[in-house]
């Protein structure tokens, strides 16, 4: 963990900086109603993004739901396209068809966030098998949350993945809450690492508030994938500083719980490790002082951004052999 | 050359595997339970039982794996067994592989398979007869191929394994199995989207798909027998739906019986009827008469399925129906 380089610990800090300023705007623009939907922030949860994607290469395969921001952006789409795209806009990622859960940039190997709980599972597992037999080191990751662990995909995958001995490295992010439960109230397995083992997998929980802990257990995992020894389940205790979705009154937190957010901060946390290091208080907020005036000046752009041509509702249902293509297209 | 349809499918499965190293079967027991049929798979089994994976009952995860597969490059056909349980495997099929293409603006192609051993078969009762046909229409995104005949059987599963770019279920009747037809494995497909007209006629357009496919064309010969010519339009694929060769056929006979093997609510013949309604009123002399399965779970017992049953008979008395006779 000590062998980062300072560049290495700044770019962490950037990334924490960039997907919180971001989760900032969208939440910022849901509350007067110019994001449409019901975004999911991750804020409070960066460093299990973070750590993980650093580990990555451009052709690793990753697999997100419905909180993926901070996933897409460490993987490293254009903010200004995920922007775009979280807003409904013809420069989003997916030309405004997906929006804020459904983030797709196959150019960065995100491959797919899927706004079902759990329905990324399964589909992590097929891209895993496909570069096994490809015989290429790549792998796939899939990020989920504690609440996927009850659905029953769940369990068939990690079967699966055990059985074929997948190149898939499982993230758990368990802020500890489904939605608006808590996890003591949907299930008596305390550590989502422990269903690891029955299907033959290892799997580790680990402190997701601190980047330096992800990055570390996460290049461990995968070197062990990539290796070839199968695939790894990476609980990583987090906490999620906003409600579910923006909107969400949280009534279901104390005020002593909201009162204790700032130490778990994962941004704090490298803030202050960094200040340790020898870096002056003033040299970090003149980092994210720049990336909050790089963010604002993306998210400013992406306001300005065209809408879809209503003509083009109907492109991409089926891909461009699609036989029927024609008689799809005539809708009205 | 004349083929039965359950050689059709082996034979395709077993070209494609051998044309494209990227086809893989995810569960592997395509003939179902019919042992004459599953002899057939041997070839398939002994040449690349490497592409061929053994998988647990799990039909979310299966389906799941074949759609990332899909996304990634290979071309996997993930078989259901029985068509009904794709209902197990419903949100990757419905929720995942049919949006995937459009939510991500293009992106991402899945052209995977969903293989379905489907229909009413004999005694499948209530959880074993669906036909998913008419409820998976209602998804955008998705092809459901509907083979009626030994010849589309070879020809559809072929291009599904190795043409198509997009998400595919794959309809297979068990009952259609020991049809059979003439194949001339040189003559160019017809194209997919295309309807085929498999006896021309001129007094009453019998439109059929899968199961409903030999019944029409042996209701066809009965209805010769009285000096009625029937024109049989088989569709083959239920998406893409092929509305100008149905309504071509109307036009020149002037007379529709939909016979269909699913409900009659929301089916695929109300969905034909429907066409003709809109665009092709102006031809019909009497009104459109569906022979199709009354809005009930198939019973178990012999004597009550056959009820339902979607048969020559009734085909051929919805035809007199409609000619008034």
């Amino acid at each position: 963990m000590t062998d980062l380089s300072l560049k290495m610990l700044h770019r962490f800090y950037e990334q924490l900086w960039q997907i919180r300023f971001f989760e900032g705007h969208v939440q910022r623009l849901a509350a007067s109603g110019e994001v449409p939907g019901f975004p999911h922030l991750s804020t409070g949860q960066e460093a299990v993004a973070v750590g993980v994607c650093a580990n990555l290469t451009e052709g690793d395969m990753l697999f997100s739901g419905h909180r993926a921001h901070g996933h897409v952006l460490a993987k490293g789409s254009d903010p200004y396209a995920t922007f775009c795209e979280v807003i409904g806009r013809q420069d989003g990622l997916c030309q405004g068809r997906g929006g804020s859960m459904h983030l797709v940039d196959v150019s960065t190997g995100m491959l797919g966030a899927t706004g079902v709980v759990a329905g990324n599972l399964s589909l992590a597992a097929g891209a895993a098998w496909a570069a096994q037999v490809a015989n290429k080191e790549k792998i796939a990751v899939v990020f989920f949350g504690d609440g996927a662990t009850g659905s029953g995909v769940f369990h068939e995958t990690l079967n699966l993945a055990g059985l074929w001995q997948l190149p898939l490295l499982f993230v758990c992010e368990n802020n500890g809450m489904a939605e608006f439960t808590g996890r003591e109230e949907h299930s008596d397995v305390a550590k989502v690492s422990a269903f690891a083992a029955p299907y033959g997998i290892s799997a580790q929980t680990i402190d997701g508030n601190d980047v330096l802990v992800v990055n570390a257990a996460a290049r461990s995992a995968i070197q062990g994938i990539r290796a070839g020894s199968g695939p790894y389940l990476l609980e990583c205790m987090t906490y999620r500083m906003a409600g579910h979705y923006v909107g969400d009154a949280q009534h279901y937190r104390s005020k002593e719980e909201m009162a204790t957010m700032k130490e778990k901060d994962p941004i704090e946390r490298l803030r202050l490790h960094l200040l340790a290091k020898g870096d002056s208080a003033e040299e970090l907020e003149a980092i994210m002082q720049r990336v909050k005036a790089e963010m604002t000046a993306v998210v400013d752009r992406a306001r300005k951004a065209a809408h879809p041509d209503p003509a083009t509702v109907m492109d991409y249902v089926y891909s461009a052999d699609f036989p029927g293509r024609e008689e799809n297209a005539k809708w009205n | 050359m004349k083929i039965t349809f359950a050689e059709g499918l082996a034979q395709a499965i077993y070209e494609a595997m051998a044309a494209d190293s990227r086809v893989v079967l995810i569960g592997s027991s395509f003939m179902g339970l019919n042992m004459t049929a599953r002899k057939l798979m041997e070839p398939a089994v002994r040449d690349y039982s490497d592409r061929m994976l053994v998988t647990p009952i799990s039909e979310l995860a299966l389906a799941g794996a074949g759609i990332g597969a899909a996304m990634c490059g290979q071309r996997p056909v993930v078989d259901l067994g029985t068509g009904s349980f794709i209902f197990q495997a419903f949100a990757q099929v419905v929720n995942e592989a049919a949006n995937i293409h459009y939510m991500s603006g293009g992106q991402s192609k899945a052209p995977v398979t969903f293989y379905c051993l489907a229909g009413m078969r004999g005694m499948g009762a209530a959880q074993h007869s669906h036909r998913t046909q008419a409820m998976l229409g209602q998804v955008p995104g998705l092809q459901i191929l509907t083979p009626g005949g030994a010849d589309d059987a070879y020809q559809l599963m072929k291009w599904s394994l190795l043409k198509s770019q997009n998400p595919t279920v794959f309809i297979c009747h068990s009952l259609l199995f020991t049809e059979t037809s003439e194949l001339d494995p040189n003559e160019p497909m017809l194209p997919v989207g295309r309807a085929r007209i498999r006896r021309q006629g001129s007094d009453v357009s019998i439109i059929a798909s899968s199961i409903t496919v030999p019944r029409a064309m042996a209701a066809a010969e009965l209805l010769e027998k009285q000096g009625i010519f029937a024109e049989v339009v088989d569709l083959r694929t239920v998406v893409p739906l092929d509305r100008e060769t149905i309504l071509k056929s109307v036009a020149k006979t002037g007379r529709a019986v939909i016979a269909d093997e699913c409900h009659k609510s929301f089916g695929v013949a109300a969905e034909i009827a429907a066409t003709l309604a809109e665009d092709g009123l102006s031809f019909l002399k009497a009104p459109v008469r569906r022979v199709v399965v009354p809005d009930v779970p198939i019973p178990f017992s012999q004597s009550l399925e056959e009820e339902l049953t979607v048969s020559t008979e009734k085909i051929v008395a919805a035809a007199l129906q409609v000619l008034g006779r």
